[in-house]
Parts: C-alpha cells; sequence; structure tokens
C-alpha cells in the first residue's frame, strides 16, 4: 500500500512529525494527536488534489530542515517550523489545512468535543425556538424605512 | 443545423430560470441552455463526513478553486475581492446562504436622494407584484412586519432564533439598534414538494434536504413541465447577428464538445454580471466590433461586488456552531444615507450563528488565534461552538473602472477567452466598511465577546455581479432599456444582476429574479410590437 500513496516515504514521516507539532496528543482531553495512526491514514487517503501542494510544502520542509524533521532536537525542530511557517506560502497553508480537516473529522476527536461523527443529512440538528419577546422592543420603536417621497 | 426556437434563453440559474417560467404560459417554443449539468442532491456535501472538507476542493465558492468542467476560470488577480458562483442547473442558487432581503425603494432613487450614481429608470413599486410572486414561487420564510424594510409575506414562518440568536437580539437591544428575523429562502415547514429545514447547518455549498431554495427545485421543474426545453453542459461561445443587426441565435458547445448553431428569434442573456458582458464582449463582430449591444461602451464597465466588511468573535455561551442555516438575522439600523458617519448610502448587516469545527480550526489557525502544540486543544474548545459574527454588505457605488473585460491570455475548457476582473474598493466603501466594523465590534462586545478577528473586505466575496450591462433610458449612458431589451440589438434582452443601476445593501437574488420576471411580463405584454 504505501508506495501507491501520494508521497514518499520521507514526505510522510515529515507529514507525520509535523502533524504532531500541529496537534499533540492530550491525556487531559483523551485524544489522539494529528499523528495518530488513523488520522494519517486518512490523510494520505484523501489527499486528492491537495497532494500537489502538500508534496511542494514537504519538500520545502526537508530543504529547510536539511534532514528527516523528527531527526532534528526540539529547538532547531522548532527553528525549522518557524521558517516554513513563514515562507510556505499557500503549500504550508494547504498542508495545515489537511491536517486540521482530518484530525476534526476523527470520530475520536469529535466525541471528545461533545460532538457526533456522523454527516449531517439525513438527521440533522434540532434548533431552540429561542425567546421571541426580545424583538418586542424593536417593534415598539416608531421607525421606519426611508421613504421615497 | 438545429431548428430555430422562438426563444433562447442562455443561463439556467436564479434569473435564467424565472423569466423561463414567465414565458412559458405564451406556448412559444422555448430554449434555455445551461453549460452545467443537472446536481445531485445525493452527493451533497451534508451527506458525508467529509462534509467541511469538500468545502475546500470541489465545492468550493470560487470557480478558479473548484475548477469543474462546468466552470470557466476568472482572471480576478487585480481585485481584492475574487469573483464567486456555480455553474448548474439553478445556478449559484445552488450554493448561496439563501438570506433574501430585496432592495429599498430609496435604492432606485440613489441620485435624486443623494445625489450620486443615477436613479433607475424603474421604481420600486413596479416590482412589488413580481418580489410577491417571486417569494411565493422559491418559498420563503420570515416574519412580516420589520419597521425598517420593505413589506413583505413570507408564506413560512422564520426560522427559530436558536442559541445564537437571544446573544444577537439582547446586545442589539442594549445597543437600541434595530434587527429582526431575516427573511430567507429555507422552507421551514414542507411547502410545494419540499421538505422543511432540519439544520444540516452546511446551507451555503447545497441543501442536501431541499429545504434551501434553489431553482433547480422551484422554477424549473414548472417550467419543463410547461413545455420550456433545458439542454444541459451547453457552453454558448458567441451570439450572432445577421444583415439588420439583429440576433439570428448563438454558437455553442454542446456536451461531447461539438460546435453547434442554435438559430433563434429572441435571445435573453442570464449569465450573471461577469458572464453576460464575457458573452457580449466575445460576441464582437464587423457591425459590433466593441461587442454586441456596446455602443454605449459601458458593457463590463460599473461592475458592483458588495464589500463584506466581517467581524466575529467569541462568546462563553454555546452558539448554534454549524447545526443551524448560517444567518438568520439582519439589521438595517445604517441602511440608508447619514452623511454625519463620513459616506453615502449604507450597508446591510446580516449575522451569522457560527461554524463547524472543521471550518473553526483551520480559519483560526491562519488568523493566529489557534496554536499549535500543546495549548491547542484547550485553546480550540474556548473558540469551537462559540463563534458570533457580523457581516456588513456595503453598498458598491458605480465606478466605470470597475470592470470586466476579455482575458487576453486565459481560456475557458472550450478555448473561449475568460473574463478579467479589474476592481478597487473605493474611499465611500471604505469609509462604510469601517464604520461597519466599529459597530460590529461594539455589539460583538456587549455580547460578551472575545477573540475579534476581522475580515474586511471578505477576500472570496464576490458572489453579488452586478451593474455590468446597465437599465437606462438614454442609450448613450447604458446597455439596456427599462424593460430589460438591448438599445442596440431589438431582439436581445438581458435579465440579470448585470440590469442593476446601482447595488443596495443587500443580497440581491430577490431583486434579480423579481427584475426577470418584469422584463418577461414585459414581453408578454408587447409580443405583438416586441422589436418595435
Amino acid at each position: 500500500m504505501p508506495d501507491q500513496l501520494p508521497l514518499t516515504p520521507r514526505q510522510r514521516q515529515d507529514l507525520r512529525t509535523v502533524a504532531a507539532m500541529i496537534i499533540p496528543a492530550s491525556e487531559e482531553y483523551r485524544v489522539p494527536g494529528a499523528d495518530d495512526d488513523a488520522i494519517q491514514v486518512d490523510m494520505l487517503a484523501t489527499l486528492g488534489r491537495d497532494a500537489k501542494l502538500v508534496g511542494e510544502a514537504l519538500d520545502h520542509l526537508a530543504r529547510l530542515a536539511g534532514m528527516p524533521l523528527a531527526d532534528l532536537d526540539p529547538a532547531a525542530r522548532d527553528g525549522v517550523i518557524k521558517e516554513f511557517r513563514e515562507t510556505g506560502g499557500a503549500a504550508a497553508a494547504t498542508l495545515v489545512r489537511v491536517v486540521l480537516q482530518c484530525y476534526y473529522r476523527d470520530e475520536r476527536v469529535l466525541r471528545s468535543l461533545g460532538l457526533e461523527a456522523r454527516a449531517p443529512f439525513p438527521k440533522g440538528h434540532v434548533l431552540q425556538d429561542g425567546d421571541w419577546s426580545l424583538l418586542d422592543p424593536v417593534k415598539a420603536r416608531a421607525r421606519t424605512m426611508r421613504q421615497v417621497s | 443545423m438545429n431548428d430555430p426556437v422562438d426563444v433562447l434563453i442562455i443561463g439556467a440559474g436564479a434569473s435564467g430560470a424565472a423569466v423561463a417560467w414567465s414565458l412559458a404560459e405564451t406556448k412559444m417554443h422555448i430554449l434555455c441552455l445551461e453549460q452545467g449539468g443537472w446536481m445531485n442532491p445525493a452527493e451533497y456535501p451534508s451527506t458525508g463526513r467529509d462534509w467541511e472538507a469538500k468545502f475546500y476542493g470541489e465545492w468550493a465558492t470560487s470557480p478558479n478553486v473548484r475548477g469543474r468542467p462546468e466552470d470557466y476560470p476568472i482572471n480576478d488577480d487585480n481585485s481584492p475581492i475574487k469573483v464567486v458562483n456555480y455553474n448548474a442547473v439553478g445556478g449559484s442558487t445552488v450554493m448561496y446562504t439563501a438570506h433574501w432581503p430585496r432592495l429599498h425603494p430609496s435604492d432606485f432613487k440613489v441620485k435624486t436622494l443623494d445625489g450620486v450614481a443615477d436613479d433607475w429608470p424603474i421604481d420600486y413599486d413596479t416590482l412589488v407584484p413580481f418580489f410577491e410572486e417571486n417569494d411565493r414561487i422559491m418559498g420563503t420564510s420570515g416574519l412580516s412586519g420589520d419597521p425598517l424594510s420593505p413589506l413583505t409575506h413570507p408564506p413560512m414562518p422564520p426560522q427559530p432564533l436558536g442559541l445564537s440568536g437571544p446573544l444577537i437580539g439582547k446586545a442589539m437591544n442594549k445597543l437600541g439598534w434595530h434587527w429582526w428575523p431575516s427573511d430567507t429562502t429555507v422552507a421551514t415547514m414542507d411547502y410545494e414538494g419540499r421538505a422543511r429545514c432540519i439544520n444540516l447547518g452546511h446551507c451555503t455549498p447545497a441543501c442536501a434536504q431541499g429545504a434551501k431554495s434553489s431553482t433547480d427545485i422551484t422554477y424549473w421543474p414548472q417550467a419543463i413541465r410547461a413545455g420550456v426545453e433545458l439542454r444541459t453542459h451547453c457552453r454558448v461561445r458567441e451570439i450572432t447577428t445577421d444583415d439588420n443587426g439583429m440576433a439570428s441565435g448563438v454558437v455553442y458547445y454542446d456536451k461531447d464538445g461539438v460546435e453547434q448553431f442554435q438559430p433563434a428569434h429572441v435571445v435573453i442573456i442570464a449569465c450573471n454580471g461577469v458572464g453576460t458582458p464575457r458573452l457580449l464582449l466575445n460576441s464582437a463582430s464587423g457591425r459590433f466590433p466593441n461587442g454586441l449591444a456596446n455602443s454605449s461602451g459601458l458593457v463590463g464597465k460599473n461592475l458592483m461586488f458588495h464589500p463584506y466588511a466581517q467581524i466575529y468573535g467569541y462568546v462563553k455561551e454555546p452558539t448554534d456552531s454549524n447545526r443551524a442555516p448560517p444567518t438568520c438575522l439582519w439589521s438595517k439600523e445604517w441602511y440608508d444615507t447619514d452623511l454625519s458617519r463620513g459616506f453615502v448610502r449604507g450597508y446591510g448587516v446580516q449575522f451569522v450563528r457560527g461554524a463547524g469545527p472543521v471550518f473553526e480550526a483551520v480559519v483560526s489557525e491562519q488568523k493566529g488565534i489557534l496554536p499549535w502544540g500543546a495549548d491547542h486543544h484547550r485553546v480550540f474548545r474556548k473558540l469551537n461552538g462559540h463563534r458570533l459574527g457580523f457581516s456588513a454588505i456595503c453598498e458598491d457605488l458605480p465606478e466605470e473602472h470597475n470592470q470586466v473585460t476579455l482575458d487576453p491570455v486565459l481560456k475557458d475548457s472550450h478555448g473561449i477567452p475568460a473574463p478579467r476582473i479589474d476592481y478597487t474598493i473605493s474611499e465611500n466603501s471604505r469609509k462604510m466598511m469601517e464604520h461597519a466594523l466599529a459597530r460590529g465590534r461594539e455589539v460583538l462586545e456587549t455580547a460578551g465577546a472575545t477573540d475579534i478577528c476581522i475580515n474586511s473586505p471578505i477576500p472570496w466575496g464576490g458572489w453579488h455581479l452586478l451593474g455590468t450591462a446597465r437599465m437606462g433610458t438614454d442609450p448613450e449612458r447604458s446597455v439596456v432599456n427599462e424593460w430589460g431589451r438591448s438599445h442596440d440589438v431589438k431582439n436581445l434582452f438581458i435579465v440579470d444582476g448585470s440590469v442593476f443601476v446601482t447595488s443596495g445593501g443587500v443580497n440581491p437574488t430577490s431583486t434579480i429574479q423579481a427584475i426577470a420576471l418584469y422584463v418577461a411580463d414585459q414581453m408578454k405584454q408587447r409580443l405583438a410590437n416586441l422589436f418595435d
């Protein structure tokens, strides 16, 4: 399977590393990090039209790091990421967005947020009617729209 | 060659559908050519777990990002506001927020009232029966009696206020400012074969429930039953003319990419404020060297967008997030001219209920308020499901340098020159936007919001494409007359937002469709001497 994926092994390794830097796992919130296996599989499987820009972003990251990102010491890694975010442009933004959009549809993450992991349709949502008496002061004001003549 | 038709409509969106439906009763042979296809609601984003991700790809609002075969590219590099649209049966009514205000009576008299731009050659009262008819067919919900808006009679009750509405209402009441439940085209009860809204939330990129009105599920089924022919995946390249300077038909590419000629006795353009001037300019000929219907030189000029000044923040209370239609309330507090504000004309406001988790994460990370690393989770939980928004729709005045032309290089998949947009935001609009942001901040802070962010203008906010083939009585200062007929080509009509003289400060679709119905009505009344 891996050889059929849109990224090289080195790119996949760096993607996993940077994903964990964006969203690390949290025991407090009982959520995985964005480097979680299932989330990584989702990212790679659904890259689609984003594959080109994500690949460019990871190539840029590799040039800045000069070695696998995970092999850098933490301070050097933070420095590389800072420069990556400053200079990565649309490609870096796409990479970050891909990480976030896959993370925030993961069932465990949504459950932690109190959300259901499902498509909106067909169940939909229930909306409270709200307090319509709030409109009374607006109705009470003697105002009209601008008259033409 | 195809058999000639009586009426050929180009574009099956908001206005093309309305004019087709209205003319159907004449029993003329009416054909509509649409570059897109029929939509399949089973494939709409809200049917999948990846519903938010699709907004960044095949369901992006920008045709340049979306890049579907049905789309055409637009060079909008020289504009701070990018064009957004949708190309399909239903047009951009497939992909819109369903917010449904209409122009005010004063919007038709801006020269008389405020000494700027031009008055329209028609007035609000002329359009009232067509607004009413359109609201019935599109199916609107709302609360009649808004003191600062034209009187409407929505056939369905307003959307619930939900969690976000009362937060906004309380803040507006505290400040003494006007607010009101929006008229929308979201069905709040079962209506004319449409199922009621079940709060899928992600309304803008199409409604899988069919509760949001779009012309593919309202006007078109009725028009087709009445005999109108709708031919999809047909992209018109140019309108041809005969020796008498009358439109003789169109050249188009069919679904197989084969060039076709379709003769017609009457041609109606309904391609929006970018597509219409593009088509007219692409229809230049020896007789019409500057483009068809362009003796005034105003085809493509006076493009108006409505710059959006958006401000949002985060409250402690939960908001509706993605669990409701995105807009539910409007304000007309700053709609009318008050020169003490430092600008002429004004803006409408639409309040935004919230956002889904992916959108929240992506936008907040880009804004720099959602950090990377260990604190990410805490901050995200503070933001997600707590957003309230204020979006001002600022009236854009017509300026000839804001324009649509043909790009000398960029072409669509059929080799047809693409439109190029040159647009700047005027000083008047900038002052209006600053004013709106200041008022929005007051509203949000009164509601208790923090972490306030601004998008001004909303870059991908060029929804409203207006003014590029304006109507008027003077052929030297307008492209079509007061009932939509070209001054130059007597059997050519335009019914979309291109004909707007000024833009008002509200979403225009309701008014666009009322104008399309009005033009159709004028045509029906004049059938015996339509070309005189």
